[in-house]
């Protein structure tokens, strides 16, 4: 793991730098790095846990739409199971899913604390939410414009590829905008554990150090972050709608 | 040719039946447009999905050219459905593809090559006269333009039937008369069968040759829709077609006279070719009075329809009124007497 070796050398580097520096040009040099080395690892966690939860999710939520009542492939007992799984998913605590999640995280990437072990619990705890989403974006199509498909004789891949991933775009959009804000919240929680990110360094830096003014950054940071990434969002998502 | 036979279909659960479509048996010609026109809740639009197989039938045979839908599955009932064009109240367009894209989706459906895409597409789009819109998205259009983009995606794939389902009922009137013109004119132009499903009996007057009315699941009166006019079976068929006015007359001629009746005459514009009221007239010593009456377009004939007020001695207006019924008017008898017109 490349990318986790150079993070524990960061985070020697971190260790053999504290409290020595408190003023001038090197301090701020210093501050730079921690805030971009904990921007860097934020943006890090949050970008793969989204696209996998994203990917994973989808399929789930559509999954859930396709089976459900009145669905193209209506199957009751299947979406009952898909139902029950997400929602017991989204009833654990995110805490709980990182510490149930270690033995799993060493088994994917091989290591259970890092920024890239983070990314599983993430992952996880994710993936209900995007499915719920998804589920909700679908629905609120209505079975017309799906009818109006069958009636041509689409099948139910060209239905979900042709008619209800496109036309639901601007609520996936949307959701997708949401999971990630989540995303960024949750990073900062599996920051704490070990992954690093804004949280890891608010909490190491601006709690333990009581360098008051890193935590502020950190703070100013994610407040932008979640604006930009929000109005982003927003903004994609109007663009597509053509109702 | 479309041959329905014994169709029956339930909806809801044990505790909870309702039969929509109770033994429903009828042929539609290749080429013809055919009616359905029924109250609501008759059960129109359950036979028409059923047809497009949007809906399963409990029981019964849906023949398309010889092969029954029912027992179609996978694949080979998605390139049947490609034979059928449905036609919906509310359009059911895709809202986030433009007018182009939305007639191309039956043919990106059927891996119709491109080049073949954009050739039929422009010819749809002119068939339906949208071709400045195509790159409009449905949200830009009126009604009646969503229509004409939901014709044209029934017609992609070049179908043996299509079906409209209350294609006009969510438009205006001068609209409505615009979308049936369209389809009057598809059908003469590319031969495909049409089948209407209206609760408006102006619709089958001016599209249809034949039409079936339903009431409760059932088909009370089929046949050819001049004849339906002229010769109603059933109170529902007569109340289809009797004027909305005609409770007005009644009323106002609540005075009748003993010796007076009130009579709707309906006749078939070339098939009369006697001057029938100047004749019972001078013929039966009787004295006609024109109430109201019209003469209006079906298909290709002319329906006339006159509500008369004759009075006379009793004879004299049964004698009349045989004359009318052996010349080919029909007459019934509203008001003042019985069908024979016995005072
Ligand atoms: N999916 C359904 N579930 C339960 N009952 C249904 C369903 N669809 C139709 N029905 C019932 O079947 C009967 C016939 O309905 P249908 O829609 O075929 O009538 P219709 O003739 O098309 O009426 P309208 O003119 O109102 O469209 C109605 O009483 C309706 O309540
Ligand atoms: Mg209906």
């Amino acid at each position: 793991m490349g990318i986790f070796d150079r993070y524990h050398f960061d985070n020697f580097a971190y260790s053999m730098t504290r409290g020595r520096l408190t003023s001038g040009v090197d301090y701020a040099n210093e501050v730079w790095r921690i805030l971009s080395q904990g921007f860097a690892d934020t943006v890090y966690m949050v970008f793969f846990s989204a696209l996998f939860a994203v990917f994973i999710g989808l399929i789930i939520g559509v999954a859930l739409n396709v089976t459900g009542p009145a669905g193209i492939c209506e199957q009751r007992l299947t979406n009952r199971i898909l139902g029950f799984i997400v929602n017991t998913g989204r009833s654990i605590p995110f805490v709980i899913v990182i510490i149930a999640v270690f033995p799993l995280s060493r088994f994917i990437v091989g290591t259970s604390i890092g920024r890239t072990a983070a990314i599983v619990p993430l992952t996880i705890a994710a993936i209900p939410f995007v499915a719920r989403v998804v589920e909700a974006a679908l629905a609120e199509l209505g079975g017309g414009i799906v009818e109006a498909a069958t009636s041509t004789g689409a099948s139910p891949l060209q239905i979900i590829f042709r008619v209800l991933l496109p036309e639901a775009a601007p609520g996936l959009v949307l959701g997708v905008t949401l999971t990630v804000i989540n995303l960024i919240s949750f990073s900062a929680m599996a920051g704490l554990i070990g992954g690093g990110g804004l949280g890891f360094t608010a909490h190491r830096w601006g709690l333990q150090e009581f360098r008051t003014d890193i935590l502020v950054y950190t703070i100013i940071i994610l407040v932008i972050l979640v604006q930009v990434i929000q109005i982003t969002g927003q903004a994609i998502s109007r663009k597509l709608d053509k109702r | 040719m479309l041959s329905i036979r014994n169709l029956s279909k339930t909806f809801g659960n044990n505790k909870n039946r309702f039969k929509a479509l109770d033994n429903v048996s009828v042929d539609v010609l290749d080429g013809e447009i055919f009616g359905f026109v029924g109250l609501s809740g008759a059960g129109k639009t359950s036979l028409a999905r059923c047809v497009a197989t949007l809906e399963k039938a409990d029981n019964g045979e849906i023949f398309l050219d010889g092969v029954d839908l029912i027992k179609l599955k996978g694949r080979k009932l998605r390139l049947k459905r490609r034979k059928m064009g449905f036609v919906f109240q509310h359009f059911h367009l895709l809202m986030n593809s433009t007018v182009y894209d939305n007639i191309a989706f039956p043919l990106i459906i059927s891996k119709t090559p491109k080049a073949e895409i954009r050739k039929r597409v422009d010819e749809l789009l002119e068939l339906v006269g949208l071709t400045d819109k195509a790159s409009s998205y449905p949200s830009k259009l009126s009604g009646g333009q969503k229509q004409r983009v939901g014709i044209a995606r029934a017609l992609a794939n070049k179908p043996e039937l299509l079906i409209c389902d209350e294609a006009t009922s969510a438009l205006d009137p001068d609209t409505t008369k615009s979308i049936l013109q369209l389809i009057k004119k598809i059908n003469e132009q590319t031969g495909v069968t049409v089948i209407v499903i209206t609760h408006e009996m102006e619709v089958i007057k001016s599209l249809c040759t034949r039409a079936a009315i339903m009431e409760d699941g059932v088909i009370i009166e089929l046949g050819k829709v001049l004849d339906i006019i002229t010769n109603p079976q059933t109170d529902t068929a007569q109340r289809f077609f009797t004027k909305e006015h005609l409770p007005e007359i009644i009323r106002l001629t609540e005075s009748l006279a003993g010796n007076e009746v009130l009579v709707k005459a309906i006749f078939i514009g070339d098939k009369v070719h006697k001057p029938f009221i100047s004749d019972i007239i001078r013929g039966f010593d009787i004295e006609v009075s024109i109430l109201s009456g019209g003469i209006e377009p079906v298909g290709n004939a002319t329906i006339g329809d006159l509500v008369l007020k004759m009075s006379g001695y009793e004879n004299a207006i049964i004698s009349a009124i045989g004359y009318c019924k052996e010349n080919g008017v029909g007459i019934e008898v509203l008001k003042g007497g019985d069908v024979n017109g016995h005072i």
